[in-house]
């Protein structure tokens, strides 16, 4: 049971960072996290970046994935094949994949004389389009085999039935899968929120901190600023994003709780 | 009629996801072509295959502007053969950190999957103050994001000594654990109570119990489990990054390192080691595909 020491550990890492510094800490009660949000309009602004970030990018992934997932239960040749490409995307790291599509939308852009940085709105679209080139294979997995799962005699019930296939799709495909719709939407989420390497590989924050997402701005205030309590209020920032991100958890599991409870 | 129409559908279908495909295959391609192009032809033109001579000099015709004709001095061929790989592999030391990223990779998800199916197994059989703690500080440190730990972590790395490609193993299995035992413990719930306590009868004791009846069932938990904490410690850049002396690098580190202080990016040097990157991670990818497809589905329902 050696095992033990190492989650113990994990436990007192845990319980340290609820303080606010680890050697040197002054009580300076909320004046952290007021500072957080006065001293510069920063962090507002990353998390409406991210909000609004999080909420396209989910909205584009899960409908593309589910569109993905439709055409590959059709029986169509070369699924597997399909599939194996689609999802490759998902395996190669946050970096590496940033700088490719830095390639690409600078070299597109460029035909117009800008690049990613001349204005916001080119990072934050080129954010989306990366995230949905590399999400979208993962929920397409999730997906394909939840409408695997579908009984076919219900399909067929459907048909005879004379529904069509609009009728079909709205009518039985979406509720069955409807599970898979909740986890797929959960982890597009979390993970729009929780961004970091793509963010820093593709625009680093430019142009002026303006497509800075929320994890983005609390790396820099703990090590890029200067002031002596900047750790202070980037662990307070840190607590306010924890608090988002489990309450987002949280719902979930509430949500799948009462899913489970129905069924 | 209707059977015709719709293997007209399969066929469109079929055109539909071809496009698909190469929109998706594209920005890997477009890496692979410009690995082997000169620095300056990669931002200036990133869609062009490279050229091998010389575009020779000419006089342009007299136009308006320049009534005498001008002169338009060729470009250089912009196929730069392996000159970028060279560079690059010398540059970040390539070689070293993917031995780096190799070794704690392996060495993290070995130490997972043996410290979490021993800690699954005692808090599902063993029920009191002590795992309930255990229990609940793992769904905590699941749901926790990194930023919040990251700081205090760092520091304390630094305290510990855990501030090396040792160190950090430590660290990771920490990381890793939550998910682990929770995917193991949620397996081990399956299995019957009467086997292991077959095995005491017998007169085996908890710790042999353990590695010839337990363990062994644990195996395609302990697959699907490898794969996921595979694809994220390879990739994990932060933890890395601000644990590592910066002579020992995984290579996500590495490869940001190839931006400069102000934002200038070595292209030439970065597409080379971008291709250099994706390789062994689709190697991996094709070679354990069934195995990985099955690992993102038990990990969804369970996530």
């Amino acid at each position: 049971m050696i095992s033990f020491v190492i989650p113990f550990f994990w436990g007192i890492v845990l319980s340290f960072c609820k303080f606010t510094n680890i050697t040197n800490a002054d009580f300076v009660g909320f004046q952290n996290y007021i500072e957080a949000f006065t001293v510069d309009s920063y962090f507002m602004d990353s998390f409406w970046f991210t909000l609004a970030f999080t909420v396209v990018s989910v909205i584009t992934i899960n409908v593309i994935a589910f569109a993905l997932a439709l055409c590959l239960t059709k029986g169509v040749l070369g699924t597997n094949i399909f599939r194996t490409i689609f999802f490759m995307p998902n395996l190669i790291g946050g970096i590496v994949l940033g700088y490719i599509w830095q390639l690409i939308i600078n070299g597109v852009l460029g035909i117009w004389g800008v690049n990613i940085t001349t204005n916001a709105n080119y990072g934050f679209w080129g954010l989306v389009i990366l995230m949905n080139w590399q999400n979208a294979g993962y929920m397409m997995i999730i997906y394909i085999a939840a409408i695997q799962n579908i009984p076919t005699d219900m399909l067929e019930a459907a048909s005879i039935d004379g529904a069509g296939y609009w009728r079909t799709l709205f009518k039985i495909i979406i509720p069955s899968v409807m599970p898979s719709i909740t986890i797929c939407l959960f982890m597009t989420i979390t993970n729009g929120f929780k961004l970091y390497d793509q963010n820093l590989a593709l625009t680093a924050g430019n142009p002026g901190r303006q497509t800075e997402m929320m994890a983005m701005n609390i790396f820099n205030t703990f090590f890029t600023r200067n002031a002596y309590f900047a750790q202070g209020v980037g662990q307070a920032k840190a607590v306010v994003f924890t608090i988002i991100v489990a309450a987002i958890a949280l719902t979930q599991l509430g949500i799948t709780r009462k899913k489970e409870v129905e069924n | 009629m209707a059977q015709v129409s719709n293997r007209a559908g399969k066929w469109i279908l079929f055109a539909v996801l071809i496009i698909v495909a190469a929109a998706v295959l594209f920005p890997i391609l477009v890496v692979f072509m410009n690995s082997f192009k000169g620095q300056l032809y990669i931002t200036s033109q990133p869609f062009k295959f490279p050229t091998f001579k010389p575009t020779p000099d000419h006089m342009e015709e007299p136009s308006e502007a320049f009534p005498y004709g001008r002169f338009v001095p060729g470009e250089d061929a912009t196929f730069a053969g392996i000159t970028n790989y060279t560079r690059g592999l010398v540059q970040i030391k390539f070689f070293q950190s993917f031995g780096w990223s190799l070794w704690i990779t392996i060495a993290s998800v070995c130490g997972i999957l043996i410290c979490t199916s021993m800690l699954a197994w005692f808090i599902t059989r063993v029920k009191n103050w002590f795992t309930t703690i255990i229990y609940f500080a793992l769904t905590v440190s699941m749901i926790v994001p990194f930023q919040m730990v990251m700081f205090t972590m760092s520091r304390f790395a630094n305290i510990l000594h855990l501030d090396n490609p040792w160190g950090i193993i430590v660290l990771y299995v920490g990381f890793g654990c939550g998910m682990a035992t929770f995917m193991f413990a949620g397996f081990i719930k399956s299995i019957p109570l009467a086997l292991e306590e077959a095995a005491m009868i017998d007169g085996a004791g908890p710790v042999r119990t353990f590695f010839q009846v337990v363990l062994p069932m644990l195996k395609s938990t302990a697959i699907t489990l490898a794969i996921l904490q595979t694809m994220w410690v390879w990739n994990d850049y932060l933890l890395p990054y601000l644990t590592l002396p910066s002579t020992q690098r995984t290579i996500p580190v590495a490869i940001q390192s190839l931006r400069g202080s102000y934002g200038a990016v070595n292209w030439g040097a970065m597409m080379a080691m971008l291709v250099l990157a994706m390789l062994p991670v689709i190697i991996f990818f094709l070679a354990c595909q069934k195995y990985i497809i099955k690992g993102v589905l038990a990990g969804a329902v369970k996530g």
